[in-house]
């Protein structure tokens, strides 16, 4: 009996001694087939947040970065007291909640829709061409609502207006149509890549279903609203947790390129990221747009983690992580 | 009872058949969005073949009363800058994507292995770089500062190299697809980790290899940002921020092109067809991926229901 301990006690002994190098030493090559990645992980991701201390620091370009003296809060102080801090967290806010239902209702329209096309060629036809602008650059969609709206040549301005009998209209200097324009920009680019995701998920629904709901007599629409939808849940809900943990995050192309940086049109237009490049590329001042990106970093994150918290209390299936 | 349901799900059922109403509106209703999905190129591409003393006449139109196709001749034949750009376009997708593919597939093998005890530990130190970030400055000053990259290729390359969500998808994949057994007798016969995953694992995971190889494909492409950020100079200007750059400042084209520079030193100015030059140096900016993208779209189906990337 105490022998068997004996034995296994030395056995285990080594083993909890160096658990670490001796893992190091069984999978050295994994560590070196993943240190390409680290670097650039470490580059690219993680220095740059310890760098976060900018914001906290009044920088010259004389002392550096750490040898720059401590400014507090200051930073943060003054970017509150801007009007152009309500301006960007306001628009940030209401175009990401827009489009964030415009990105599930329409796709999710278009998805049970393009399901109920039984040509199967003519269903791929447009699913195809639905996704094209998806593959665009936001600069050439920037040429392209430019063609449209250019004051001096724009389709709109020299075909479409004189037609109604409209006068033209300046679209570069009116703000009250960007509002409309970026949320029809945006569904329009996003629109084939979310139908996409919907109609996969709903091709992967399992047939048995609809067979025993046409045997009980259910109706095509009945079929959808209790069968189809309550199965795309979890594909919605992770679609839209997805875009939630990001709403302090625009889309900086779409914000920067589609208006042509148009400066009558900033207070509909300007949005944190495009405030931080501004402040920092143009402006140059450091101090004023490192703090506007902490806050959005921070809030940011925080904002993954409570919608991932809520949604687990609901029901964890559905949690990211 | 196989005939049964069979009859029960064919048209002929008809609770299972849309009204014809509904049905021809689903078709009528996709058939015009398809429309508007193309109208705005087919307008760009009409601008570009417009005579130019028409566009100023008429503005932009669907069909143009004179056609022209001095725009294409003023670039192919004064295409020093377009093809200038062009080139880095091209080096910088095809190095970046060759690169970010292999980098991203070796960093997700090991961390797809259930026997290697710091998986999990590797998979966070990815998976956290989706969840926060040190924002704009830092992140410049470290290219620009640290590692001195302005104006460089490097700076349009690295950066987008590590994708985590493509790192977290081929994970995925790898557990999910290529069985452990497999991996065992492989090591059991002696072959090393190296070995196994040029051997094994990667010709088994080509479908995923492809998709990542498509998404990184359009985001080199695509990218303008990295330019804006990074490029000061002239040199090292993509096709996309020579795109941007032309928008703001329609001499810009000018200013750079060898003819144009020759006749202003000469002392006279030179005109050219800037409107319709500009919209087909567009229609040039989007030829590969049009071309490229039909059969781009059936990766990305697949690569977006490659596996949840959960966990």
């Amino acid at each position: 009996m105490s022998t068997e301990i004996m034995n296994v006690t030395v056995k285990q002994a080594p083993k909890k001694k160096t658990p670490m190098l001796k893992t190091m030493k069984k999978y050295w090559m994994f560590y070196i087939m993943m240190l390409p990645a680290i670097v650039i992980l470490l580059v690219n991701n993680y220095i740059p947040m310890f760098g976060i201390v900018i914001a906290f620091k009044n920088i010259n370009y004389v002392d550096g970065i750490l040898g720059s003296p401590w400014s507090k809060f200051e930073n943060f102080k003054y970017l509150f007291m801007t009007k152009d801090a309500l301006i960007i967290t306001r628009n940030t806010l209401l175009y990401n909640s827009s489009f964030i239902v415009l990105n599930l209702v329409f796709p999710l329209m278009f998805a049970l829709m393009l399901n109920e096309i039984k040509n199967r060629f003519l269903a791929k036809l447009h699913q195809t061409v639905m996704f094209l602008p998806y593959f665009l650059s936001m600069v050439v969609i920037s040429y392209l609502a430019y063609a449209f709206l250019s004051d001096t040549n724009g389709f709109i301005n020299n075909s479409l207006l004189p037609m109604l009998d409209i006068e033209a209209i300046k679209w570069y200097f009116t703000k009250d149509f960007w509002p409309y324009i970026l949320s029809l920009v945006n569904t329009w680019k996003n629109m084939g890549y979310y139908t996409v995701i919907y109609m996969a998920a709903i091709i992967g629904i399992d047939e048995e279903y609809y067979e025993a709901a046409t045997i009980d007599g259910a109706s095509k629409f009945k079929q959808i609203f209790t069968i189809t939808i309550p199965l795309l849940t979890p594909i919605i809900t992770i679609m839209t947790l997805l875009q939630v943990g990001r709403i302090f995050n625009a889309d900086f192309g779409l914000f920067f390129q589609v208006p042509r940086e148009s400066g009558v049109l900033f207070p509909v237009t300007n949005v944190i990221d495009t405030y931080v490049y501004r402040t920092f590329l143009t402006v140059g001042d450091i101090g004023l747009s490192s703090a506007a990106g902490l806050v959005q970093s921070v809030v940011g994150f925080s904002l993954v983690f409570l919608s991932n918290w809520i949604v687990r209390k609901i029901d964890s299936d559905n949690a990211l992580f | 009872m196989n005939a049964e349901i069979e009859k029960i799900n064919t048209e002929s059922n008809p609770k299972n058949r849309l009204p014809k109403l509904a049905t021809f509106g689903i078709h009528s209703m996709f058939t015009v969005y398809s429309f508007l999905c193309v109208i705005p190129i087919i307008l760009v591409i009409m601008v570009s073949i417009t005579d130019e003393s028409t566009i100023v006449r008429d503005g932009y139109s669907f069909w143009p009363s004179v056609f022209s196709f001095d725009a294409y001749e003023f670039l192919f034949k004064d295409a020093t800058s377009i093809i200038k750009a062009y080139t880095v376009s091209i080096i910088v997708t095809v190095v970046g994507t060759c690169l970010s593919m292999i980098i991203i597939a070796l960093y997700a093998y090991p961390i797809s292995r259930k026997d290697f005890p710091h998986a999990k530990f590797f998979t966070f130190f990815v998976f956290f770089t989706m969840l926060f970030n040190g924002g704009l400055v830092p992140w410049y000053l470290v290219y620009v500062q640290m590692l001195d990259l302005k104006n460089t290729m490097a700076a349009l390359i690295m950066p987008l190299l590590v994708a985590a969500f493509f790192v977290l998808i081929t994970r995925t994949f790898f557990q999910t697809t290529i069985p452990a057994a497999i991996l065992e007798s492989a090591n059991i016969d002696g072959a090393g980790e190296m070995r196994i995953f040029f051997k094994i694992v990667l010709p088994l995971s080509l479908p995923v290899l492809a998709t990542v190889a498509l998404f990184q494909t359009l985001a080199y492409w695509n990218d303008w940002f990295l330019s804006l950020v990074f490029i000061t100079k002239e040199g090292n200007i993509s096709i996309q921020y020579l795109m941007y750059k032309t928008m703001l400042n329609i001499q810009y084209l000018s200013t750079n092109s060898t003819a144009a520079s020759a006749i202003t030193a000469a002392g006279g100015t030179f005109k050219f067809p800037s409107e319709s030059v500009r919209m087909a140096m567009v229609i040039i900016g989007i030829g590969p991926i049009i071309f490229a993208y039909p059969f781009f779209q059936k990766y990305f189906v697949k690569g977006l229901t490659v596996g949840a990337v959960k966990g």
